[in-house]
């Protein structure tokens, strides 16, 4: 297996990312021709989250380890958190920021090292102090993006969020000179019904967003949605306007994540949608892949449960040839590309641009519930199983035209949430 | 659907903690086709805010939703915060969702949320028994205002 399709910009040589940093981590592994893998791990037991980085490391496949945050802590309530250890009650996640800096360093030390980079996953719209924290502990990796972060993840409005991240960006790259990696989670949104277009043009533009306030070494996300075809197009779309958009010197590499919607509820159905997502990863040439386990329709999975996981999804992707060169079919890169441009378009300054663009409905996610969203937009799965509008809204797109769709119902909506657990469950 | 009586205004939130959304959304479509009035507070709702909003808009029922882990401990807090308001303290309130991290202790933890004050627990989403809930609330009664689907 090679490091897969890339088009002709992303062959030429561009400065690599600094020896011993994430993104030449995941670079080197590509060059070898082999997917990184990594799991959504994060518990607030500290014998459970260091086992969890150690059995990541040395699980059969090329990993880097997760460490994802608490829902306190995500939304700025520290106390909270705090709370909880004191009281010993189990959080969904590892609360950084309650833990003090040397706990963290220890939970790291002789596991995190050149050989195993270790990244921080939160949805927090109020980064700063786990940046703080994160970068006192030596991680240099993490996710974020001032829309990504902000619209799935509460009520913090769209405005504070972007100086919010512009300042954490910023911070990180201080904190991290030259090592700093940022992915964006704007391949996700709501982790469902988003059409393709929309979720490769926000990852990009919050590529560019943390490319202006000083990162240089950047990963760009989109998540398995409900057609191989259409997904390998948007990964593509991300290699290509990644190219055209983001400054040269630049480190970057595209992460997928296997499906971030209802999961299958059989264990059988969930190895088939990892597995299918390895496959997507390989064939479409995405660097990076993050997975998902067997328990995830029903609870935060075990650390076995994700060694498994990751070896499963390690043993698709070698199996797997990457795929020939983009031919045909560019829809969803061509979408992707009028939205990039009607929002640039807005501002020079990304995150100006970006705020404007929601205000004024040019970016629009379907069934969005944040205040700053426009919420003119909706979505549908079609026939043939592919996203597309039914609504736009004021996105300066169009809606697939024969898709007058019946008013929605719950038991609609249910079944449209459903559509991929249903397909991989039978 | 079957039971729709209506029971007036129903005031749906996230917990505090909890951004999750689909749920919220979900539920707001499923509650209206039953009938009723819904106010969709949104996800990671503080204490606070729920209860200003529920003193502004007088709800004859408070659904509370969670999914992410925490909705034990977040339901407790807001359902305590609630109920120590004179004015709120006899309002309907039910929680559902995936309350728990690990399944651990449901039964006990549930009772704790009735005795601090939820007419209703569904720790396992249970729709059925929500919409039974729904239908057996008696309309016009107590803070209820009877309103026909
Ligand atoms: C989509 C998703 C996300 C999206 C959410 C986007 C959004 N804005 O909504 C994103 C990616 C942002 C996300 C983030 C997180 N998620 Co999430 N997410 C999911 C996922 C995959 C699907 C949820 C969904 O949309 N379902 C569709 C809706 C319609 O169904 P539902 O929510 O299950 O609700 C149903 C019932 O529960 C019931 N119901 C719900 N509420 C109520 C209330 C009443 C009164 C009643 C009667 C019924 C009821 O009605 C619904 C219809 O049946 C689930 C796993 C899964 N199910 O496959 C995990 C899951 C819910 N997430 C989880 C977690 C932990 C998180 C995070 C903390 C990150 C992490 N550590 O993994 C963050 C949360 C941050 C925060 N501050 O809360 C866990 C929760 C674990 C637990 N409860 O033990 C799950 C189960 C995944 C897992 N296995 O770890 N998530």
């Amino acid at each position: 297996m090679s490091a897969g399709v890339l088009g002709a910009a992303e062959r030429t040589v561009r400065p690599a990312a600094p020896e011993g940093s994430f993104g030449r981590f995941v670079a080197d592994a590509a060059r070898a021709g082999r997917l990184v893998v990594q799991p959504r791990m994060g518990f607030s037991d500290l014998r459970r989250m260091r086992a969890g980085l150690e059995r990541t490391r040395f699980a059969a496949a090329t990993t880097v380890g997760t460490v994802t945050i608490d829902s306190y802590t995500r939304v700025g309530a520290y106390d909270a958190a705090h709370r909880a250890l004191v009281e010993g009650t189990p959080l969904n996640g590892y609360p950084i920021v309650a833990y003090p800096v040397e706990t963290t360093r220890t939970l790291l030390a002789g596991v995190h090292d050149e050989s195993f980079p270790v990244q921080v996953r939160h949805g927090s719209s109020q980064p700063e102090p786990i940046i703080r924290a994160l970068a006192a502990a030596g991680l240099h990796a993490t996710e974020g993006g001032p829309v990504s972060y902000c619209l799935p993840y509460g009520r913090t409005p769209l405005r504070e969020s972007v100086r919010n991240w512009a300042r954490a960006s910023e911070l990180l790259a201080e904190l991290a000179p030259g090592t700093a990696h940022l992915e964006s989670f704007g391949g996700c949104l709501l982790g469902q019904l988003c059409p393709p277009g929309l979720l490769v043009a926000v990852s990009l533009l919050e590529g560019l967003f943390f490319a202006r306030h000083g990162i240089t070494s950047v990963s760009l996300s989109y998540a398995q949605q409900t057609d191989p075809d259409q997904d390998t197009e948007a990964i593509r779309a991300l290699h290509r306007l990644a190219a055209e958009f983001l400054p040269a010197t630049v480190d970057r590499h595209v992460v997928l994540y296997t499906y971030m919607g209802t999961f299958p509820t059989t264990a059988r159905g969930a190895r088939r949608l990892l597995a299918a997502s390895a496959d997507l990863a390989v064939r479409a040439g995405a660097q990076r892949l993050i997975v998902k386990t067997v328990a995830e329709a029903h609870r935060i999975p075990t650390v076995a449960e994700n060694v498994e996981a990751l070896e499963t999804a390690a043993a698709a992707a070698s199996v797997t040839d990457p795929g020939v060169d983009p031919a045909g079919e560019e829809s969803v890169y061509r979408e992707a590309r009028r939205l990039v441009e009607a929002v640039l378009d807005l501002d020079d300054d990304p995150g100006r641009a970006l705020h404007a663009a929601f205000r004024r409905g040019y970016l629009d996610v379907p069934w969005c519930l944040h205040p700053d969203n426009a919420g003119r937009s909706r979505s549908f799965i079609d026939d043939a199983g592919r996203l597309r509008w039914s609504a736009v809204g004021r996105m300066p797109i169009t809606a697939t035209a024969s898709a007058q769709q019946p008013a929605m119902s719950s038991a609609r909506l249910l079944s449209a949430l459903h559509t991929v657990a249903r397909t991989y469950d039978q | 659907m079957a039971h729709s009586q209506g029971v007036g205004k129903v005031l749906l939130t996230g917990t505090v903690s909890d951004s999750h959304t689909w749920n919220l959304v979900f539920l707001e479509l499923f509650v209206e086709e039953l009938g009723h009035q819904v106010v969709n507070l949104g996800p990671c709702v503080p204490d606070d805010l729920l209860v200003r909003r529920c003193r502004i808009e007088a709800p004859d029922l408070v659904v509370v939703s969670s999914v992410n882990g925490h909705g034990y401990v977040d339901g407790l807090s807001a359902v305590t915060r609630l109920r120590a308001e004179p004015e709120l303290a006899g309002v309907p309130m039910v929680i559902g969702g995936k309350l728990g991290l690990d399944g651990r202790d449901e039964a006990d933890r549930a009772a704790r949320l009735r005795a601090a004050g939820f007419d209703a627990v569904f720790d396992d989403g249970d729709l059925l028994a929500f919409q039974r809930f729904l239908a057996d609330l008696p309309a016009g009664a107590s803070t209820m205002v009877g309103r026909p689907a």
